[in-house]
């Protein structure tokens, strides 16, 4: 029983990162971009290409490494979700919001086939570990590099709290949140905010990836398809634009899925998520924490 | 096409003068001409290889022109389309196979199944934002597949297969490869020409209606959620039969075939095709599945390839490569809704 809260409570902490860049993007041009759990798939693949040619790491020094590896893959996420903010999908703000979607849909293929054909359509194995000791709390099987990964992601999500709500340019995101023309006509630089959004966002899903490739050692081209996926179905059951909310839901489908999981058997593990997913949208679409009422398009 | 054009439509001057190419590509007579090509093809090549190829070329048309009601139609954006053709492959080859009977019987079942489908899949999530509508169809179709997976009676990761052919009259034997062929374009081309006709149908124009602007048309009378779940229904019942096809050409299921790359694909058809526009979505459907076999070399940079153009076309002619007329966004920019026009609203 612990086992199973402490497994949801990790893999959720996975999904919440990634969720918040679903969420906060659409929170504020309400695009659902399909590529971020591409972005995702791309940290691993960064981090792959920076551990790799870092060479032999001693293992005392891997947790330093990978560190700043970390730092490193989550500007480089940053910055390609900058990009394809800027050559897919600005040019299209305000377009028929199919056309963004088909637009979002091209970029997750050109990237999963993009890094296919640099990195080859094979699984790699992630160069860097993290090793650590298995202690027993409550019944419960934790392992150090478990624990290292959850406080990295708590620190980021912290810190993203902290930007959004203390920090003029998070007030200036909540305000367009809320809306954009009001926000343009009180001097907020718009395409600023919302490129720095993408960056913030991209540069978390980047983070999950290097850990994830940290921690199960082995990445792939498409391993960012069903995690995207299931970030976004965490964000809807927090309530899709709300930054708590994304945090709330990627723990609570961390638990589902541990929970069903034991119940039904692993096989089924991804059809928890996509039955809650559609649970949700039909019992309560706003979501755990959503207050606003759903738009019509 | 000018006498077809919707009388919805207020006559509007469009762009130049309609050149010689887009008059022929408009005339009535293209769609014999193009069955015409289908039913000769064989006599030019007729491989095994050739054959196995333009079969599944004339399936894959098959599920565009479903794709096309709802996406291209109703602009409700469908991104787990292959979860129909797995329901109606798998259907057709359980029902058939446990009771020995050729393909064609298997039919009723297969509608009824895929239009349950439909409404299961449609009716709690068409009242909600088409995005949502995307990703629920997206979980969708990974939930048909992981069940068709984990299931044993849809035979777990191998399928089934040894599934009987489609009919089998005195000596004509629609499992030989030529024979089916005829059928599955035949057949197609009905589908086509019905898909094609529903879209100028009422219904069709309330499709239309919805897509363009959905509070007006509701404003209008239209129960846009009742038709945009006749839509997905017709969509899923295009995609049920398409999988019939399937299994009747491959006479084997297995969830390989039914992965989200395929989706995917069927989704560029009808897009890079022209959204709407039934002879674009065929264009787009025959190159989509023929290119890959013509370009071998290109390989699995193909599917780079197609991303790429994906996002260009959306970025620069966000209504596809030929859309259907009076598609033109050509309303001037007002509410949030519409912004600017795409790039190259006239040619």
């Amino acid at each position: 029983m612990t086992q199973l809260i402490w497994d949801g409570l990790f893999v959720g902490s996975f999904y919440a990162l990634i969720a918040l860049g679903y969420s906060m993007v659409y929170g504020i041009i309400k695009l659902l971009n399909f590529a971020h759990g591409d972005i995702y798939m791309l940290g691993a693949f960064i981090g792959f290409a920076l551990l790799t040619s870092l060479g032999g790491i001693p293992g005392s020094l891997s947790l330093v490494a990978l560190l700043g590896v970390l730092l490193v893959s989550m500007l480089l996420t940053g910055s390609a979700g900058v990009l394809i903010e800027r050559l897919a999908y600005r040019p299209l703000r305000g377009a028929p919001r199919l056309a963004a979607l088909i637009t979002a849909v091209g970029v997750s293929f050109s990237l999963e086939y993009g890094v296919s054909a640099i990195a080859g359509p094979n699984p790699r194995a992630f160069p860097v570990r993290l090793e650590g000791g298995v202690f027993q709390v409550l019944g419960a099987r934790i392992s150090l590099p478990q624990i290292i990964l959850m406080l990295i992601a708590a620190g980021l999500m912290i810190a993203l709290n902290t930007y959004i709500q203390r920090t003029s340019t998070g007030r200036a995101m909540r305000s367009i949140a809320l809306d954009t023309n009001a926000s343009l006509l009180m001097g907020i630089n718009v395409n600023a905010v919302i490129t720095r959004t993408f960056f913030i966002g991209s540069a978390l899903a980047g983070a999950a990836g290097v850990m994830a490739g940290a921690y199960y050692g082995q990445i792939d081209f498409l391993m960012g398809f069903i995690i995207g996926l299931k970030a976004f179905t965490a964000a809807v059951i927090g309530g899709i634009g709300n930054i708590k909310g994304a945090m709330l839901g990627g723990l609570v489908l961390g638990f589902v899925e541990a929970f069903g999981t034991q119940w039904f058997g692993g096989q089924w593990r991804d059809v928890f998520a996509f039955a809650v997913l559609i649970l949700f949208l039909t019992l309560r679409p706003t979501g755990i924490l959503g207050e606003r009422v759903t738009e019509r398009m | 096409m000018s006498e077809n054009v919707d009388t919805t439509q207020a006559p509007r001057k469009i762009g130049p003068p309609i050149s010689r190419v887009s008059r022929l590509l408009e005339s009535k007579q293209l769609g014999w001409v193009a069955l015409a090509g289908a039913l000769l093809a064989p006599f030019v090549t007729a491989t095994p290889y050739a054959l196995n190829v333009m079969t599944t070329a004339a399936i894959f048309v098959m599920l565009a022109s479903g794709l096309n009601i709802v996406v291209g139609y109703c602009g409700l954006l469908d991104l787990g389309y292959v979860a129909f053709m797995a329901v109606g492959a798998y259907t057709a080859g359980i029902l058939s196979k446990s009771f020995q009977l050729p393909l064609i019987f298997t039919i009723p079942a297969v509608l009824v199944l895929t239009v349950l489908a439909g409404l299961i899949i449609g009716g709690p999530t068409l009242r909600l934002r088409s995005d949502y509508l995307a990703i629920v169809t997206l979980g969708f179709g990974e939930i048909t597949r992981i069940t068709a997976n984990n299931l044993t009676v849809t035979g777990g990761p191998s399928g089934i297969f040894g599934i009987p052919g489609l009919l089998k009259i005195g000596s004509v034997d629609v499992e030989d490869p030529a024979v089916l062929y005829y059928v599955t374009v035949l057949v197609v081309a009905v589908f086509v020409l019905a898909s094609a006709r529903l879209g100028k149908s009422r219904l069709g124009r309330a499709w239309r209606f919805v897509r363009e602007d959905e509070d007006a048309a509701e404003a209008m009378g239209i129960h846009t959620y009742k038709v945009k779940l006749l839509a997905y229904i017709f969509g899923a019942i295009w995609g049920g039969l398409g999988g019939v096809l399937f299994a009747a050409h491959l006479s084997a299921v297995s969830p390989q075939s039914f992965i989200f790359l395929q989706s995917a694909l069927v989704l560029m058809a009808v897009v890079l095709g022209g959204m709407g526009n039934m002879r674009g979505v065929v264009i787009g459907a025959l190159v989509i599945s023929l290119v890959p076999e013509l370009l071998r070399d290109l390989g699995a940079h193909r599917y780079l390839f197609f991303g790429l153009l994906l996002v260009v076309v959306m970025v620069f002619r966000p209504q596809g490569l030929w859309p259907s007329r009076g598609y033109e966004p050509e309303r001037p920019a007002g509410g949030t809704g519409d912004g600017e026009p795409g790039g190259g609203q006239s040619r």
